[in-house]
């Protein structure tokens, strides 16, 4: 199939494309959500992101990962403009943060509770920020936007046995689609690669690339194994084989074949942005929310997450593509679900599944909401190492 | 006759039956006809597509998933009774 449809983003001034383009309420700390809640109700337009962290975890990579995170919501290329509420005496506060995120490159205003009056006043300037911003930046438009400036994530969450049979095979064959137009693609979930390290480190674009394949890997059956002790053969469980997996590497090809078939490029750290392009691996945790936020951060504009007992999580500014593996769940919450990957089950061409699931994305990319989209079904968290103090 | 396998990969010595398929039915799958199941394949479980010796490697996702511990009969269902993972014993 031929890209023959052309694809628009919004042009942002550091290169990078937007396939949306919303006004981001984002707090930095979990005691302002009050605030972040009473925007969204007033704006409901806006993208408020309320968060139950930014404080409380002293430990360095808790900390990296917390400025990193809200940094690259900030920097996300969905995002045209920010409002930054902030407390004021919280470790990721709004000093800190506006060191990092000053080249953003879009329209930001900062508040913090402690200075600006108040939850109630701070909560009106912020709803008065937010609309004003929405006008602002309004009257940008689309454009065309080359294929090698889209940087699509691949998730799956709530699997179930034919998961790694319908969708994330079909979701693999637009990855690689993606990958022959020049695209990046973006994977994570290391728990969901022990057992294929191997296989992945084959497909490495180098040696160097190899080792850190064969590295995050180990790491993540050490943490598993430390973990869950001699519960930690229940990464693949008695459910998983009753549904016809038989071996953990088995279960881990059904997990990895989302990313589709290329040669992975690089291995980037949670949250962090790619400098290569084509298929790409992310070091970060299986948790759905946590998964989700790392591939935000690290730029993906829109995302696809296959799921088969279903799950109707999106993530906040960026459209999720939910592919059924199966008919049942499409059926059971017909308003949580994009494609129906089981209709591989009913016959439906392989080949004709991919290109339906195409032109689904170019669609969302120029525009048209996505089921969680349409629904606000948004979930924001991110991965912790340290237990709050 | 509508598919009721499906072959992940070109390599793979294995579909996956994407209903219950009882002992004596036919698979078919896209790209092949004529396989007879040999015994009853659980749906979304594996169905072998040619005869796999005791100690062969079992491919799937055009990769090697687990070695088998038995001789396999092409048609027969392949899981945790006539195989087991070449680096765990799960």
């Amino acid at each position: 199939m031929e890209a023959m449809t052309e694809i628009t983003g919004y042009a942002r001034p550091n290169g990078t494309f937007g396939v949306r383009n919303h006004v981001l309420v984002l707090a930095t700390v979990s005691c302002v959500t009050g605030v972040i809640q009473r925007i969204a109700r007033e704006v409901p337009e806006a993208v408020c992101v309320p968060h139950a962290w930014g404080c409380g975890r002293g430990g360095p990579r808790d900390v990296q990962v917390l400025l990193r995170v809200l940094s690259g919501m900030v920097h996300h290329p969905n995002v045209g403009a920010v409002v930054l509420i902030g407390l004021g005496c919280e470790v990721s506060n709004t000093r800190t943060l506006a060191a990092m995120i000053g080249d953003a490159g879009k329209p930001l205003e900062i508040l913090n509770v402690q200075e600006d009056g108040g939850s109630l006043a701070t909560a009106r300037k912020g709803a008065a920020a937010a609309r004003r911003l929405l006008e602002q930046i309004g009257v940008q438009r689309r454009v065309p936007m080359p294929w090698n400036r889209v940087l699509a994530g691949m998730e799956c969450g709530g699997s179930d046995a034919m998961s790694g049979v319908t969708a994330n095979v079909a979701i693999g064959a637009v990855a690689d689609w993606l990958v022959a137009q020049g695209a990046t693609v973006i994977f994570g979930e290391n728990t969901e690669m022990i057992g294929t390290a191997h296989v992945l480190a084959r497909r490495a674009k180098n040696d160097r690339v190899a080792k850190q394949i064969e590295q995050m890997v180990d790491r993540a059956e050490r943490l598993t194994q430390d973990l869950m002790g001699d519960m930690a053969s229940l990464v693949i469980s008695p459910g998983n084989m009753d549904g016809g997996m038989s071996t953990i590497a088995e279960k881990a090809m059904g997990s990895i074949c989302k990313g589709g078939t290329t040669t992975i490029n690089q291995v980037v750290d949670y949250g962090e942005a790619p400098t290569e392009r084509g298929l790409i691996l992310q070091d970060g945790p299986g948790y759905d929310g946590d998964s989700m936020t790392g591939l935000a951060v690290s730029g993906a504009q829109l995302m696809f997450f296959s799921t088969g007992r279903g799950t109707p999580a999106g993530f906040p500014g960026v459209p999720v593509i939910k592919v059924a593996s199966n008919s049942r769940v499409c059926a059971a919450m017909p308003d949580d679900m994009d494609v129906n990957a089981g209709a591989l089950v009913e016959g439906k061409p392989r080949e004709t599944l991919r290109d339906e699931m195409i032109d689904l994305m170019m669609r969302v990319i120029n525009g048209e909401p996505t089921q969680a989209e349409r629904h606000g079904m948004d979930v924001f968290s991110f991965m912790t190492v340290h237990p709050p103090f | 006759m509508k598919p009721n396998l499906l072959i992940i990969h070109p390599h793979d010595n294995v579909a996956v039956a994407l209903c219950a398929i009882g002992a004596g039915e036919t698979a078919v799958a896209q790209g092949i006809e004529g396989l007879t199941a040999v015994s009853d394949i659980p749906a979304s479980h594996k169905i072998a597509l040619e005869d796999i010796a005791a100690g062969q490697e079992i491919v799937k996702y055009g990769e090697i998933v687990a070695v088998s511990t038995h001789a396999i009969k092409k048609g027969e269902w392949v899981h945790t009774h006539n195989l087991e993972s070449k680096r765990w014993k799960r």
